[in-house]
């Protein structure tokens, strides 16, 4: 690892003002894929903000149908959340499946999703149900919030706070891992509520996650696996790479769709 | 260099150290710990997990300033007056281990797993569970069978106490 500055903030606004004032700086939240990256010289931020002692950005609430997550709720807490298990139960699943249990204990939703991997788990759970992604200087609805691999629609030193949606009716997420890595090969996140039918899809496309809107409108006439049927999915924008070809993913998207509205019931 | 301060195994320590060490190694280079292994450095293997604040994390996969003023918990502080603690005594009872080289990894893994499963933990949960952390011995079989003879025994004793 190169060189770098470790500052620790205990508000958003003492983030803020330090990654402002930083050369090059980057925001830490459970360091889960930053830490890593930095081990392997591919990042060398010359300033790390450790947004982990930031009370305000943890907890999770539920007001109604309305779920908010604070972004520095780690994976662990999502899945071990009576609130979410009730409210999505979808995604305390999905949580406890992101890497393994140490991983879960220090990994965060608002870092996932600042880094927005194209095999992340959570921006497929973010587009389907529709999330809002609070930030300390805005709103961004999740179809506008996650651009291209690797890349979101957050400023620099944008700090994510919250994400929040409302509980769907039904929802489920299943994924195909890698064998080896654990990460999603593809994973897929249906989601029905008041607003009708979204697919996620994450681990497939070559440009990261998007909404498979065929099949939304499939599902949304008859929310049934074989309404999928009918459905195709183009394999022109999926990744194809040593684990898999495009075709290959394309079909994963299909069979993982199916059995995401299957278990969704 | 900054001075790094925590709570390691129940006693206040500090040290220097750059911004850029990682906790594993602040416990190995300055404290002398050298039970947290360090494996694949590429945070998968889990050679390295310690307990930070009571949860099982990867020491490799953190800084030691994120660490500062937190309490940690190695395989050094596991055994209690000379006992060793019921994993680490399950472990050598049913030959959890070959090289030994993930056994302090798995041996922090699995207290974790324990504490938040207790005696209800089935096979199924501690192969699940172990999926952060890489054996290249033993096929896994014997370690599996030491978490589940350690939570049988902690469990039943923790039903005894009450």
């Amino acid at each position: 690892m190169y060189k770098t500055n470790y500052h620790r903030a205990s508000s958003v606004e003492e983030a803020a003002s330090l990654i402002a004032g930083a050369d090059d700086g980057k925001l830490l939240a459970g360091g889960q894929t930053l830490i890593p990256t930095m081990k392997q010289r591919l990042a060398a931020p010359s300033d790390v903000v450790d947004l982990r002692h930031i009370a305000d950005l943890k907890g999770i609430s539920v007001a109604g149908s309305q779920v908010t997550i604070g972004a520095g709720t780690t994976h662990a807490d999502v899945a071990n959340s009576a609130e979410i298990r009730s409210a999505c139960p979808a995604l305390a699943d999905l949580a406890s499946h992101i890497g393994d249990p140490h991983v879960r204990n220090m990994g965060t939703i608002g870092g996932s999703i600042a880094n927005n991997d194209p095999a992340a788990d959570y921006p497929a759970a973010m587009v389907a149900l529709g999330a809002t992604i609070h930030t300390n200087s805005r709103e961004i609805s999740a179809d506008d919030f996650f651009v291209g691999m690797f890349e979101t629609a957050l400023n620099d030193g944008e700090i994510i706070t919250a994400v929040s949606f409302n509980a769907p009716e039904k929802a489920a997420y299943q994924k195909f891992p890698n064998p080896a890595s654990r990460y999603a090969m593809t994973g897929v996140f249906v989601a029905k509520g008041a607003g009708g039918v979204r697919v996620g899809v994450t681990g497939a496309g070559s440009d990261g996650v998007f909404r498979a809107t065929d099949m939304e409108a499939a599902l949304g006439a008859n929310f049934s696996g074989g309404a999928l049927d009918a459905t195709s999915v183009d394999s022109s924008g999926m990744l194809s790479d040593l684990h898999g070809s495009s075709d290959y993913r394309a079909n994963l998207v299909k069979v993982m769709a199916r059995r995401a509205v299957e278990a969704a019931g | 260099m900054a001075s790094i301060s925590m709570t390691v195994n129940g006693r206040e320590v500090s040290g220097d150290a750059e911004d850029r060490t990682l906790l594993v190694e602040f416990l190995r280079n300055n404290l002398g710990l050298t039970g947290t292994h360090v494996g694949c450095d590429t945070s998968q293997c889990g050679a390295c997990v310690v307990h930070v604040d009571g949860e099982a994390v990867k020491s490799c996969t953190m800084l030691a300033a994120q660490a500062a003023g937190s309490a940690v918990t190695t395989i050094e502080g596991l055994a209690a007056g000379g006992e060793l603690h019921p994993v680490q005594k399950a472990f050598h009872e049913n030959h959890g281990l070959q090289c030994g080289f993930c056994t302090p990894g798995m041996i922090m893994a699995a207290t974790d797993m324990i504490r938040r499963h207790g005696a209800s933990l089935d096979e199924k949960t501690v192969r699940e569970e172990l999926e952060g952390n890489i054996c290249r011995c033993t096929g896994y079989h014997n370690i599996v069978k030491s978490i589940l003879a350690a939570a049988n025994e902690m469990g039943g004793a923790q039903q005894a106490a009450e």
